[in-house]
């Protein structure tokens, strides 16, 4: 009896319809988030992570109707990110039915909004996300604005920080592999999942189900988030799960 | 004939649309109130008392709108469902906020699962969030759900129930915890039916149609 590693799903949305190339197997309208949750939640999902990438507010209104209606039908964890600025937004974000959201770049400029945030709304609902580029030999930096800005932020140091201030876990995102399908860099995952008492969600990079099974053996991980090999239908969560239950983890068949 | 109706108490502890729409989609006949008015509560078929966020806040509500006589009431007459810190405020007191006094419907403490946890030589996280599982002791409310399935937790703290025969389903994380007490029409779970897909929605149906009948 064991708490099972976690499979998480991750679909970028903007204004409400799920964009950037996902493409079930037979479902031609590939971009309507309830059916695409729908889909990985009956494929055993752990929890669906949508990365809202909306520039507007607007637009941002739609992405609530969009967590709304899905958290009527999904009864998995959802977690929402991007353009959490301000408490109101993760108000809005937690009335509408997501489980967590996710604060990343916020975070940076003002880590006494992760304080705030968690003593506000519990820290089981306040993830911090961390992008993360390697910059020497096991040394990584923190990055914002999708990698192109550095901030001389030490990454583990930041993660360590940040579980102090109450994140109640950590998503990180490996800014050199993110896209990249080589696997995820389990020297970054391994130092922070090894040197903080939350969760570590790994990120980026993965190319095969390998890849998953590194993340939590050699890299620690509590849960790994991946995005392509699961929305073009190269493997279902069941097969990731299963190949993952082959190599002796912990998952939730 | 008139629908029966189920109360999810909204003492202003967050978002209890998930809890209502799980409800809602496995008794679609069922009518759903999310309500902190006592004589719709008491009116009601059904009530589950849910609860997100630190004990301290959540007793400190439950007493300043009188949910905690409502519910004292409720568990005389009809079934109750205790969920997550729902379930923590039914016992004795917890040791979270420096130690809170609780509903003291079940004898026992709630628990810090501690920062030096650890399985095997392994060092566990808390939060404990994830995925576990729960070894059932037999109870209605398990029927057509297989032994040992695993359903969604979040928590820190954990219920040490003091009577055995109130463990109706037992949880492990570095310790031993309840993940489900009840007694006679009262039923309360640690971890998030409402979050924990075809198990937790069968749990909440088969919460709906009990009777209260142990």
């Amino acid at each position: 009896m064991a708490l099972a590693k976690r499979i998480i799903p991750c679909l970028d949305v903007d204004k409400g319809r799920v964009v950037k190339g996902v493409n079930f197997v037979g479902i031609r309208d590939a971009g309507d988030p309830v059916e695409i949750a729908k889909r990985y939640n009956d494929q055993g999902a752990d929890e669906i992570t949508f990365l809202d990438i909306t520039a507007s507010h607007e637009g941002r209104d739609t992405t609530v109707h969009m967590v709304e209606a899905i958290a009527e039908q999904v009864f998995i964890p959802l977690t929402v990110g991007g353009g959490i600025r301000e408490l109101a937004d993760i108000r809005n974000m937690l009335n509408a039915g997501a489980d967590k959201v996710s604060i990343n770049s916020a975070a940076v400029y003002n880590p006494e909004f992760v304080r705030e945030a968690s003593q506000k709304f519990g820290a089981q609902c306040i993830v911090v996300a961390i992008d993360a580029k390697q910059v020497g030999d096991n040394h990584w930096e923190i990055f914002t604005h999708g990698g192109r800005k550095p901030t001389g932020i030490n990454a583990v140091e930041w993660a360590v920080k940040m579980a102090d201030y109450g994140a109640g876990e950590i998503l990180l995102t490996s800014m050199d592999r993110d896209g990249v399908k080589s696997g995820f860099d389990i020297g970054v995952t391994r130092a922070i999942s090894d040197a903080v008492n939350i969760p570590v969600i790994a990120s980026g990079g993965v190319g095969n189900l390998d890849h998953l099974v590194d993340g939590v053996i050699q890299g620690r991980a509590d849960a790994v988030l991946a995005a392509s090999i699961f929305h073009f239908g190269e493997y279902t969560i069941q097969q990731a799960k299963e190949h993952m239950a082959a190599a002796g983890i912990e998952v939730r068949l | 004939m008139t629908s029966k109706v189920c109360a999810v108490i909204d003492y202003g502890m967050g978002n209890l649309h998930s809890a209502h729409g799980a409800l809602q989609a496995v008794a679609p006949g069922t009518q759903v109130l999310v309500t902190s008015d006592p004589k719709v509560i008491m009116a009601a078929d059904h009530v589950v008392l849910p609860g997100v966020g630190a004990i301290r806040d959540c007793m400190a509500e439950i007493r300043a709108q009188g949910i905690d006589q409502v519910v004292a009431e409720v568990r005389k007459t009809k079934p109750l469902l205790g969920i997550c810190v729902g379930m923590q405020a039914m016992m004795d007191r917890s040791e979270e906020n420096g130690g809170v006094d609780c509903l003291g419907m079940f004898p026992g403490q709630v628990r810090f699962f501690g920062n030096d946890l650890s399985e095997n030589g392994e060092k566990l996280k808390v939060p404990h969030m994830g995925w576990n599982q729960v070894e059932q002791l037999a109870h209605p409310l398990w029927k057509d759900i297989a032994d040992n399935s695993r359903f969604y937790f979040v928590h820190s703290y954990c219920v040490s129930a003091e009577r055995p025969e109130q463990v109706k389903g037992r949880g492990h994380y570095g310790v031993d915890f309840a993940a489900a007490i009840g007694e006679d029409n009262v039923f309360a779970v640690q971890f998030h039916p409402e979050k924990s897909h075809n198990a937790g929605l069968t749990l909440l149906k088969n919460f709906l149609e009990w009777d209260g009948q142990a």
